[in-house]
């Protein structure tokens, strides 16, 4: 069978990378995520002195020069689609269709502004005039490149030779269920017979940090790093930064039967919805969390009842994860109080753009390995939330069908359904 | 394969507000309104302020947006008036939206302060933590925030179906337009709202361009006489917003298209002398384009600009050939839409049957839409 419930080509995932503060490759990650292992730790990559909260879920051990958030997340997208690619049995450097990357958005950072503001040679009192006038002078020209928003995209599609232009898109924290949604729409639409589609975020930097503080959405549970995440708790009291990369070779599933590749899972609905009512805040009823459920499902041609897991979005804000349980329990009902929904973000924190891909990733293994990963740091039930969190510990599970919540400011609402097989 | 017509255009810049005012600028042939002085020695395109009001009811909400985000809000409540959807809340909660977006505007003055002060603290680190944790406003993040302008646009005038925001330069506002495009022609979706907004008047926009040395810094010139005197580009503030959908939505509905997109092509390549022609009049073909008029996103950067050129009098001998940005400035991620605006127009007026609009990138990143008759 090639094609869906409502004939469109159906779309195969044939390879899956992933780098995380828990390990780089699936199999560590995973390895990790099922053993409860958490990424989270003190921020050692700059002065946290002055700051509320100096935990995130960094990845220190891959190195890039100049140290930067466009460049950590070119590296971190590379590396997941090396992996990813890999497995597909595809060319390393041919690939045969589009490419549709998350990334984060990007600008010039402190190091490279005061790098500026020195070669200007001002004495007094620094101002744009004189950094403008430091820039001219032609010995900074490689940060242009660097600095603007399609570069990221740009060097990925020209390392794993992609084809067309590439999507760089910003769904905020849905940003990788996105570029996986835009990826199985093209396939869909006949347009390619293949996608590779990324989520990627190295973007644990001062201001970025900051940005997020001084809107009051991460924890400052400072003490014991890796208990700060801590998702449908009564306690929990903002997310964890953490940075990441997933890749996904999506396939028109019909073509790599052809070809012989091994077919890991498919993508099998995608659910959207916009909230206008804040910026940063959900719509109290919740019909747009709840809509973007319900057209994925819609999408995927299955029921309620058909869904054996949710991998929640879970950021542990006690906005997102109180909204998140309603929603789903408006979708699913009772059912509600015995499907288990864990949070990946409990032990990779929340890596924003690429949380979705991230996510993409572990929901399908989960249905590969019979195994659902927990939520860590459930040691006080929050009564309003009464789900079957998976606390603390892995669970073994036949898992047929997994739906992936990804939510994020600005009113994005975005919903992905995966399966072994087609129903 | 189902026809997508442009219903709604929303456009505003240094010519002015609406279309008729780029359409009257554009006959004039006068040079674009360019101020010289207030980032001299780099010529801006300052936009014509608009009466924010009219588009952007509440004040809270315009205090939330940057200027970029202020006019792309703007240009988005002029496209949807232009549609004839503005009051239709059904119509807009299932309205998609495809935004082309940069991003940043920053606190000049704390930049500039926090900048003096590095140079002697003790420990910059722990400076820079805790000015900027004092002196940053909570709300600036969200204001500079990429798919915020998405999320402004759907707060401000309810277009709610579901937003992504593309990023990434001139490539992201032709990427808009055809992934808009191939969705309602497939019979993904009926509606979009697809656009971008870019404010010049900011010297971090600036500093990125002259870094890579792209700035135009004399008085005024067309786009096309730039590259004869070392080239380069002058950043116009502006957006540009389309209402884009199937031809059967539009008319079960009883709204009058502009034109018609018959298609979008985009692509990018590892440049060189004579590249970006040759990917040009590929792109044509495939389109099959037979314009009269040539709506070109020519940036005035030298090689590509003079490359585009001949490209474009081979392609298209007999056609009038406008440069986008000598009437409006080099607006980056609105300067595709834009120019599908111009062209839509035109067609609309009777005045074009057959329009190409291109994007080539000041860096990277070529293409094209053919805009025809609503037929």
């Amino acid at each position: 069978m090639a094609y869906d419930k409502h004939g469109r080509p159906l779309v195969a995932v044939t390879g899956m990378g992933v780098v995380t503060s828990i390990g780089q490759g699936k199999n560590d990650t995973w390895a990790a995520l099922t053993a409860g292992k958490s990424g989270i730790r003190r921020i050692s990559r700059f002065p946290v002195e002055g700051l509320r909260t100096t935990i995130a879920g960094t990845i220190d051990d891959v190195k890039v020069d100049p140290f930067c958030a466009p460049m950590l997340s070119e590296r971190l997208a590379v590396l997941a689609a090396e992996e990813a690619i890999g497995q597909s049995g595809l060319a390393l450097n041919d690939f045969p269709g589009a490419l549709f990357i998350a990334v984060p958005p990007v600008e010039m950072e402190w190091p490279q502004r005061e790098a500026l503001a020195k070669a200007s040679g001002q004495p007094g009192d620094v101002t744009y005039a004189d950094v403008l006038k430091a820039a001219s002078g032609g010995q900074f020209k490689a940060w242009h490149d660097l600095f603007i928003f399609g570069t990221v995209a740009d060097r990925v599609a020209d390392t794993f030779g992609t084809k067309g232009s590439p999507i760089s898109l910003s769904t905020a924290c849905s940003s990788g269920a996105t570029a996986i949604q835009l990826g199985v729409e093209a396939i869909r639409r006949g347009e390619t017979n293949a996608a590779l589609c990324i989520g990627t975020d190295g973007s644990v930097n001062p201001e970025s940090l900051i940005r997020f503080s001084l809107l009051s959405a991460l924890s400052t549970q400072n003490d014991v790093p890796d208990g700060a995440s801590k998702p449908f708790s009564k306690n929990r009291d903002g997310f964890v930064m953490g940075e990441g990369g997933a890749a996904l070779v999506l396939e028109n599933a019909e073509s790599a039967k052809a070809r012989g590749a091994k077919i890991l899972g498919y993508v099998l609905g995608c659910g959207e919805k916009g909230d206008g009512f804040h910026r940063t805040r959900s719509s109290p009823d919740g019909m747009p969390g709840i809509t973007a459920i319900r057209e994925a499902l819609a999408d995927a041609g299955l029921s309620p009842d058909d869904i054996g897991y949710i991998n929640a979005h879970g950021t542990s804000t006690p906005e997102n994860d109180k909204m998140e349980a309603s929603s789903c329990t408006s979708v699913f009902g009772e059912r509600m109080a015995s499907l288990p929904i864990s949070s990946n973000k409990s032990m990779i924190g929340h890596t924003l753009t690429a949380a979705g891909a991230v996510e993409a990733v572990m929901s399908l293994l989960t249905i590969g390995e019979g195994r659902i990963p927990p939520t860590i740091n459930y040691a006080v039930p929050d009564p309003a939330i009464p789900l079957d969190v998976v606390p603390n510990v892995a669970r073994d599970a036949r898992v047929d069908f997994v739906l992936s919540n990804s939510f994020g400011f600005g009113g994005q609402n975005t919903c992905l359904v995966f399966g072994a097989e087609p129903k | 394969m189902r026809d997508v017509v442009v219903t709604g255009i929303g456009l505003i810049s240094c010519a002015g507000e609406g279309v008729e005012a780029h359409l009257a600028a554009l006959k004039s042939g006068a040079a674009p309104r360019t101020d010289i002085e207030t980032f001299a020695p780099y010529p801006v395109h300052p936009v014509a302020q608009p009466d924010y009001d009219k588009q952007i009811a509440k004040k809270a909400d315009q205090r939330q947006m940057e200027p970029w985000q202020k006019l792309g809000c703007f240009a988005a409540g002029l496209a949807l008036e232009s549609a004839g959807v503005k009051d239709d809340a059904d119509l807009k909660s299932r309205m998609h939206l495809v935004v082309a977006a940069g991003g940043g505007e920053r606190d000049y003055a704390v930049d500039g302060q926090i900048l003096t002060g590095l140079r002697s603290a003790d420990n910059p680190g722990v400076f820079l933590n805790e000015r900027l944790m004092s002196d940053l406003r909570p709300t600036l993040f969200l204001a500079q925030l990429s798919n915020l302008l998405a999320g402004n646009i759907s707060i401000v005038h309810g277009v709610t179906g579901a937003s992504r925001t593309f990023m990434g330069e001139e490539s992201s506002g032709i990427d808009a337009l055809r992934v808009a495009q191939a969705r309602i022609a497939s019979g993904q979706n009926d509606i979009f709202l697809v656009g971008g907004a870019y404010n010049a008047e900011r010297p971090d926009a600036l500093l990125i361009y002259e870094m890579g040395g792209f700035l135009w810094k004399k008085p005024h010139r067309p786009v096309w006489d730039r590259p004869a005197d070392g080239g380069g580009l002058i950043l116009g503030s502006g957006a540009c917003f389309l209402v884009l959908e199937s031809r059967e939505h539009a008319t079960a509905r009883g709204a009058t298209a502009f034109a018609a997109i018959t298609g979008v092509t985009s692509d990018r390549h590892r440049r060189n002398a004579g590249s970006v022609g040759e990917k040009l009049r590929a792109q044509a073909a495939v389109l099959g384009a037979k314009p009269d008029v040539v709506l070109s996103g020519a940036t005035g950067v030298k090689g590509i600009t003079e490359d585009e050129q001949a490209a474009l009098k081979a392609l298209a001998p007999n056609a009038a050939i406008h440069a986008t940005a000598d009437l409006i400035g080099h607006t980056m991620e609105a300067q595709a839409p834009a120019g599908v605006a111009l062209a839509a127009a035109l067609i609309a007026k009777g005045e074009a049957s057959d329009a190409l609009v291109t994007s080539v990138g000041h860096w990277r990143g070529e293409g094209a839409v053919r805009v025809t008759k609503a037929g």
